[in-house]
């Protein structure tokens, strides 16, 4: 719902035609893509974003190795360790994310002169 | 004349409304001087015994309050209010967690200057609750024995939103064939460094060393508030 709304004052103040939202979905967010998936064509009922897409963008969690001094890709949700040198990392880079990053739009190009 | 698809990049958090929220009640919270706990854990693991416990131990020396969120009945709040601390519940109807917006208006009326403790109790589930921020101090995750030594492994991202497990429970560890190891184990494999409590709110086993983590948590809160 909260994706809904963002999605119509966004193309509200904008005075634009929405065709698609992106979002980035980590990991570690608590939502599942394909709940959320499910949800949205409901949520869209009867708004001005009614028939448009949710792309999705799965975001994998990415710790920070304070042996390596790096950041890396978590091979498990279940196994929080470097998956190169294998020190346990509790300091989560990404993977908690559930943003609105783009919206796609339909622009009319200029009538030619 | 074709349209032509365009992107426009936006960058909004879906659950901003609730983390302002969240951010407001945690000044409130600061500014009053009150410690704020968060029990999350599934259906059954003894949230409300453990909290009735808390409650009852620890109004002779501090003032301490208690809001108990649950989906339809009432139970929870009649259950602790026999702790004689002020509780209120909130009824969330269907929905399936805490936010923190209902939290502010549960606090209305109640003047948080007055308290030491303020605990809130999650709807019980392992799922939803770790999305919304409530502006707690401190997120407990309870885990009973009862339940297995996997459950961290099952909800890796509710562990990852909390601050410390409590293993619950605990006198009947050995009727159910508890390992402790694999428990604490699994609790560090999705948590590294994730303080382990273990208590049995019936018999009283750990609630000693459980409160004296409390009172200490509150002392370093008012130092820093302090300085």
């Amino acid at each position: 719902m909260s994706i809904v709304e963002l999605a119509e004052e966004e193309a509200e103040r904008r005075g634009v035609q929405i065709d698609a939202v992106h979002l980035k979905l980590g990991a570690l967010s608590g939502v599942v893509k394909d709940a959320l998936l499910s949800c949205y064509e409901m949520a869209c009922e009867n708004t001005p974003l009614q028939g448009s897409r949710l792309v999705v963008e799965e975001v994998p969690v990415v710790i920070f190795c304070p042996s390596c001094r790096a950041q890396r890709p978590l091979s498990s949700i279940q196994l929080f360790c470097c998956p190169e040198c294998g020190t346990p990392c509790s300091e989560i880079v990404h993977g908690k994310e559930l943003e609105v990053v783009a919206l796609e739009i339909q622009e009319c190009a200029p009538n030619p002169v | 004349m074709r349209p032509e698809p365009r992107l426009i990049a936006v960058r909004k958090n879906v659950l901003k409304q609730n983390d302002v929220v969240a951010r407001s009640l945690r000044d409130r919270f600061r500014a009053a001087g009150v410690f704020v706990v968060s029990l999350v854990s599934s259906p059954g693991s003894g949230k409300t015994a453990f909290l009735e416990k808390t409650l009852t131990l620890l109004r002779p020396n501090y003032r301490v309050a208690a809001l108990v969120g649950d989906l339809a009945t009432e139970n929870d709040a009649r259950r602790l209010a026999r702790s004689e601390a002020p509780v209120k519940q909130i009824t969330t109807g269907t929905l399936c967690h805490l936010e923190a917006v209902m939290v502010q208006s549960a606090l209305e009326g109640w003047d948080l200057n007055e308290l030491d403790f303020l605990f809130i109790e999650n709807v019980g589930n392992l799922v939803c609750p770790s999305s919304y921020d409530l502006g707690e101090d401190l997120r407990l995750v309870l885990i009973s024995v009862t339940e297995g030594e996997d459950k961290p492994l099952k909800y890796p991202t509710i562990f990852n939103s909390a601050d410390v497990a409590v293993v619950t429970k605990i006198d009947l560890a050995a009727a159910v064939e508890f390992s402790w190891d694999t428990a604490y184990n699994n609790i560090q494999a999705v948590r590294p460094g994730m303080p382990v409590l273990k208590l049995s709110a019936k018999t009283g086993e750990g609630v000693a060393e459980y409160l004296r983590f409390l009172a200490a948590r509150l002392i370093e809160l008012r130092q820093a508030a302090a300085v």
